[in-house]
């Protein structure tokens, strides 16, 4: 929506919807709520159901039951060419027997809007995308990323209220992608449209959303933002598939958690679960003794990998797990040898205990 | 310096072997070409400008423009094309959009279906339309017995019977390239089209049937050429009454032994066809240009 000041966005109500294909359940009972004007991702593995939800929103696939709300209308038996959303595809799906300008056009000629008018639309969405003066180049002229942002182009010319994207930078190249991820976050900032954007890459998903559902199996594993997510894992499906953990087996006796028969501090409240885990961070565990009052590891070095900016370090505890650690090289000093014996440290606000069943 | 041009020759000479290799590996072809194309047709050339008293002569040719009678056979060659190809698209183009709508299996039994005339000969086929075609055939006595009309219908010794069998003959070389083409059509762009508001019908006509006109085109195009010379379901369905240009060419050499005048008939076909295909690879190759890219 190529106007100065954003449009009214809608909420999206999803309530109960369930799809199968046979025996897999590609949605299980999902239910979510994006507020308007969110930028909300769904994240999760190849073949967890994202693209099935998003193929919902956007009328593509019959869901087997439940609702959906665009604001207070109920869309579900909505067909797709009615529901007024913008969409991306993961293979931008732009056509090749028309223009830059024909393309981005085109939702426009459909809604009949006069001629000079759309002319005028079209160069303002090509300039939002930075890709002013390129309407009367053809698609198969265009380089992956210039695809990339005509197909956004032609998503947001008609103003839609709801933009959805599917992996919209998994074919472009490492250094695009994350000048993409930038530049489409602040597209979301100045048109303010409710967006949900579905990634199987944790950190694009944590680089750019207000919020991210976790799906897994048809399922939404935790939903939250980027760093209650990352700091608050709900399960250990989410707590794996985010950031590199180790998990440390814990006994539970009355109010005391304990690791290898050391009494853990902890802040956060350990969940009600017959088996917990400790979930450790390899950026949250340091070298060395540390403050009084935190946890304290003896162990043993196995392996140091010297990276640059910064070093990993592989260590055995003494009930013979391994865990990674990762420290800044920035004032690390000479780092320990192979075999040594060292102290680790966890802080209690870094010491998360979590559900330690599969998700 | 002796290092710039370090085994320069060497590698020169290897390039100019590999090259005189793939000649020699392709002369086999290129003299049955020589054969069976080339000396041929520059003999048909040769005969069709050599007159009755065996001297150099425009006479064949001559006798093309001054005569009505060709005159209206060319008109009868072309008249029978463009109908052919016409009803073939007709035809065609739904039916392989149907095909290519079905699932995997049944749409390759569809295919199956479609082209089991090409094994079977084009005698055997066109003879099978005469039966079931004719006064006393198949299609009259359902036609009489269901009541739908009631006296015979002559479907067969006229245009409409050669339409018939043509049509039936040709629809495979229409068909199998749309269906291509409406395959290679990516489903995301009709997503897409609805996505962005277009209703189904709208999709079509402005996504879907754009993308698969190259496809048309080709086999119009095929179905087209095949057509002007064709000899066979003309010379039986027609009875005598739709004369088309190779049945003329067997009539001057059997009946007439003119091979100048049957000769001059085969170049003006040839030349035709050949110009027909020039202008039309300029359009599909402008066509590939400008929607490429997939
Ligand atoms: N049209 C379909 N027919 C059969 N199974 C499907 C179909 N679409 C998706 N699935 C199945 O549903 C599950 C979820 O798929 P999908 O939503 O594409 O996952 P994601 O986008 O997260 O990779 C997968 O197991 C997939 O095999
Ligand atoms: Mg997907």
């Amino acid at each position: 929506m190529p106007s100065d000041t954003p449009s009214d966005a809608l909420p999206i109500t999803v309530r109960h919807v369930t799809k199968t294909y046979g025996r897999v359940h590609a949605l299980d009972d999902v239910s979510l709520d994006v507020k308007s004007g969110e930028f909300l991702t769904l994240l999760g593995p190849s073949g967890s159901g994202k693209t099935t939800l998003l193929m919902v929103l956007a009328g593509f696939t019959r869901p087997d039951s439940g609702s959906l709300k665009f604001g207070e209308t109920e869309v579900i038996r909505t067909p797709p060419h009615l529901r007024d959303v913008g969409m991306t595809f993961q293979s931008y799906a732009l056509f090749p027997h028309m223009t830059v300008a024909g393309n981005v056009g085109y939702p426009l000629r459909l809604r009949k809007v006069a001629k000079d008018e759309i002319a005028r639309r079209v160069e303002r969405a090509l300039e939002t995308v930075q890709l002013g003066g390129f309407g009367e180049r053809r698609i198969n002229q265009l380089s992956g990323g210039q695809r990339q942002r005509v197909a956004v182009a032609r998503a947001i010319v008609f103003e839609p209220r709801i933009l959805l994207m599917d992996e919209p930078l998994s074919a472009l190249d490492k250094k695009l992608r994350d000048q993409m991820q930038i530049e489409l976050r602040q597209l979301h900032e100045k048109l303010g449209m409710t967006t949900v954007y579905v990634t199987h890459d944790q950190r694009e998903a944590l680089t750019m959303s207000d919020r991210i559902a976790v799906v897994n199996k048809g399922r939404i594993m935790q939903l939250a933002t980027p760093r209650d997510l990352y700091e608050r894992p709900a399960n250990r499906f989410v707590a794996d598939f985010i950031g590199d953990s180790t998990f440390l087996p814990v006994t539970r006796q009355g109010d005391t958690i304990s690791f290898a028969g050391q009494p853990l501090v902890h802040t956060a409240p350990a969940p009600d679960s017959a088996e917990l885990a400790l979930m450790i961070r390899p950026e949250r565990i340091v070298l060395g003794g540390g403050t009084e009052g935190a946890n304290r590891f003896d162990a043993h070095v196995s392996e140091v990998v010297y990276q640059g900016d910064s070093y990993l370090m592989y260590a055995r505890l003494k009930d013979g797990s391994q865990i990674a650690l990762r420290g800044a090289m920035r004032g690390a000093g000479d780092l320990p040898e192979q075999g040594a014996n060292v102290t680790l440290t966890l802080a209690p606000e870094d010491t998360i205990l979590i559900d330690g069943g599969e998700g | 310096m002796a290092a710039l041009g370090m085994n320069a020759d060497g590698l020169r000479r290897d390039e100019r072997l590999e090259r005189l290799r793939l000649f020699g590996l392709s002369s086999p072809a290129l003299l049955l070409i020589l054969v069976v194309l080339v000396i041929p047709v520059g003999w048909l050339f040769y005969v069709s400008f050599i007159g009755a008293n065996g001297q150099f002569s425009l006479e064949n040719y001559e006798r093309m423009i001054n005569r009505s009678s060709y005159r209206r056979i060319f008109f009868t060659t072309f008249q029978v094309s463009f109908l052919t190809t016409g009803l073939c698209i007709l035809i065609g183009y739904p039916l392989a959009y149907f095909i290519s709508q079905l699932p995997a299996k049944l749409a390759n039994l569809c295919l199956i279906t479609v082209l089991l005339p090409f094994w079977t000969s084009l005698l055997v086929r066109t003879y099978a339309w005469l039966v079931l075609l004719q006064k006393q055939g198949l299609v009259n006595s359902w036609g009489m017995s269901l009541g739908l009309w009631d006296e015979p219908i002559k479907m067969v010794h006229n245009m409409t019977g050669t339409l018939i069998g043509m049509v039936h003959i040709m629809l495979p070389f229409l068909i199998l390239p749309v269906y291509g083409a409406m395959k290679a059509v990516d489903a995301d762009f009709m997503k897409a089209a609805a996505n962005l508001g277009a209703s189904p019908r709208k999709a079509f006509w402005t996504v879907f049937f754009p993308l698969t006109t190259p496809g048309l085109f080709a086999g119009a195009l095929m179905v087209f050429i095949l057509c002007l010379g064709f000899f066979v379901t003309p010379a039986v369905l027609g009875g005598g009454k739709v004369i088309m240009v190779s049945m003329k060419i067997v009539s001057n050499i059997e009946l007439f032994v003119n091979w100048g005048a049957a000769s001059a008939l085969g170049v003006v076909l040839l030349v035709a066809t050949v110009a027909i295909l020039w202008v039309a690879s300029r359009f599909l190759n402008l066509d590939q240009i400008a929607g490429g890219g997939h």
